[in-house]
């Protein structure tokens, strides 16, 4: 990492702790925030915002590691998320995952070699009654077939 | 909105979705004393909608007793009970009932701070849900003096999940809200008494707080005419699988299994699993059971199978689902759901012998009683009902055509 891009990454930080306030309580809404704009959480930002709030850096690490949201490896631009829960698992979930992965030549799990798309599976996304159900970053998409997901996940820049 | 959401408008419904002006029952709520909301919840029976069903007005009624400088109102939106949208529908189109309702709870209770704890999944409202928040300030239905009220202060956060089903425990909720991993606290002490930051807290599901409202305007002995002597009022099924017309259905409660799949046209149906993953599998025999606290208990999820779906597909699913949701603080549940995985898997194949499988439900038996929180304790709950509703169809050595 250059320095510069440290000093930024810490500017960010620091920005946020202003925002969410200096104590516990805002861990998550940090985290979250540079989960959104960095799509992971590196080394020196869990460093930085440990120092900032004043507590050990594994106990940042320790919270990252438990929400599925939240990352501390590098990933795509974009993060496909596929509902594997029954209920879209019985409206097709399984034409839609073939086809998203004939289509990207990638499993679920791994990230497309230009670094556009990370694909992952995850649980209800409460679109039951709507499904097969997946979300791309915060945006949601229903009762997908297996040409409409290839067509969806074409359009991503 | 960014969605491409298709719920349906111009709902019909006897309590919930119910006739109802924005704003009317916070002008009504601070025009008369808190004892007064307190005996119309009282009156009204209401129970907890998340499932656990815990009486309303007696969590509410601890927190307003309890002592203490800071109190907080948080409102579970952390639907993650698979097959469970009914709070995306009620936040999506009737946010009025359920901030209304927080408001309500924050007069009642003396608390200023109102926080609404969204799961991730859902940010997309987030931006929606802001905007109604801020023209709620601008109405002076939230901020300072509400309503015209001196002296009453009322404002509301939401704040995001991150994808963790154990979140919508309460008490895993609020270590989340505190920063931590949401791993679920020993009990007692409760949240009424010490909650967020330790202060006293109540934490309601979506739905109870959007049953309020209508509640304080309708009073409490017209909520109990719904329903059943120990299930007062309606309540929302989230309908999915196997049928027709799923949604979001407003039905009182005491409707039977089979009125159901006839108001959603379900043909063919061979299973019913009530109350989520976390619940009861039914078989055909048992369709006449009410959908009620004492009989049939379910937190809204309703979910369909017709003859031609695997049970032990099904099960496979809902453990996976478990073994990953599972925070892993207890051995019970941390352990317990991978053996009862395992289980299905051999049982797939054929390699069982009936000591096993008995020991397995043993076992089941073993985390309804030994785990630490809901998860663990209702994990084992399709388990035991799958393999003793439907052993017929499971333990056939020519199941899937072998």
């Amino acid at each position: 990492m250059l320095v510069m891009e440290k000093n930024t990454l810490s500017e960010e930080i620091q920005e946020l702790v202003v925002k969410y306030g200096n104590n516990r309580s805002a861990l998550l809404q940090i985290l979250q925030d540079i989960q959104k704009k960095h799509k992971h959480i590196s080394d020196y930002a869990q460093q930085e915002i440990a120092r900032l709030l004043d507590i050990h850096p594994v106990e940042v690490y320790s919270v990252i590691t438990f929400y599925s949201f939240l990352k501390s490896k590098k990933r795509g631009r974009n993060i496909v998320r596929l509902c594997k829960t029954i209920s879209c698992d019985l409206q097709g979930r399984n034409d839609v995952e073939e086809a998203v992965k004939r289509e990207l030549g990638i499993s679920f799990g791994e990230t497309t070699k230009d670094e556009k798309i990370t694909l992952e599976f995850t649980n209800c996304l409460g679109m039951c009654d709507q499904g097969p159900a997946m979300i791309i970053n915060d945006r949601v998409y229903t009762k997908l077939d297996p040409e409409k997901a290839v067509k969806i996940l074409n359009e991503i820049k | 909105m960014e969605t491409l959401l298709e719920n349906k408008k111009k709902r019909k419904g006897p309590v919930l979705f119910s006739e109802y002006q924005q704003g009317e029952s916070i002008k009504k709520t601070v025009q008369n004393k808190r004892e007064y909301i307190l005996r119309e919840l009282k009156t009204s029976a209401l129970k907890g909608r998340g499932g656990a069903g815990f009486p309303t007005s007696t969590k509410w009624m601890l927190t307003a007793a309890a002592n203490s400088e800071k109190k907080y109102v948080v409102c579970n939106a952390d639907e993650g009970e698979p097959g469970t949208f009914k709070d995306r529908v009620l936040l999506l189109e009737y946010p009025e009932l359920v901030f209304e309702g927080m408001v309500i709870a924050g007069y009642t209770i003396g608390a200023k701070y109102g926080i609404v704890y969204l799961r991730g999944e859902y940010e997309y409202m987030l931006k929606s849900l802001q905007d109604f928040l801020e023209g709620m300030r601008r109405d002076n239905m939230l901020g300072k003096n509400i309503a015209g009220k001196d002296g009453f202060d009322f404002d509301i956060t939401i704040r995001l999940g991150s994808g963790a089903y154990v979140c919508g425990e309460e008490t895993a909720l609020i270590e989340s809200l505190e920063g931590y991993r949401g791993e679920p606290r020993n009990r007692p002490p409760y949240p009424v008494n010490t909650g967020y930051n330790g202060h006293p807290t109540i934490v309601n599901n979506v739905e109870t707080l959007a049953s309020v409202p209508h509640i304080i305007m309708k009073g409490g002995d017209w909520f109990k005419k719904y329903g059943t002597d120990k299930s007062t009022g309606s309540k929302l099924f989230s309908v999915s699988g196997d049928c027709e017309k799923p949604g979001v259905y407003e039905l009182p409660w005491g409707t039977t299994i089979n009125e159901l799949l006839t108001i959603v046209d379900a043909n063919k149906t061979k299973a019913v699993q009530i109350g989520g993953a976390s619940g009861v599998c039914l078989p055909k025999s048992q369709f006449s059971r009410q959908l009620a606290y004492e009989d049939a208990a379910t937190g809204g999820s309703v979910m369909i199978f017709n003859e031609k779906r695997n049970m032990l597909d099904v099960l496979r699913n809902f453990l996976e689902f478990f073994v990953e949701e599972s925070c892993g603080q207890c051995t019970p549940c941390r352990i317990g759901n991978v053996r009862l995985l395992e289980g299905v898997e051999k049982i797939d194949k054929n390699e069982i012998t009936f000591a096993y499988i008995n020991s397995l439900k043993e076992l089941g038996k073993t985390m309804q009683i030994a785990c630490k929180c809901g998860l663990g304790q209702t994990s084992p709950n399709s388990f035991i009902t799958i393999l003793e509703n439907f052993k017929d169809e499971i333990f056939k050595y020519e199941r899937n055509g072998r």
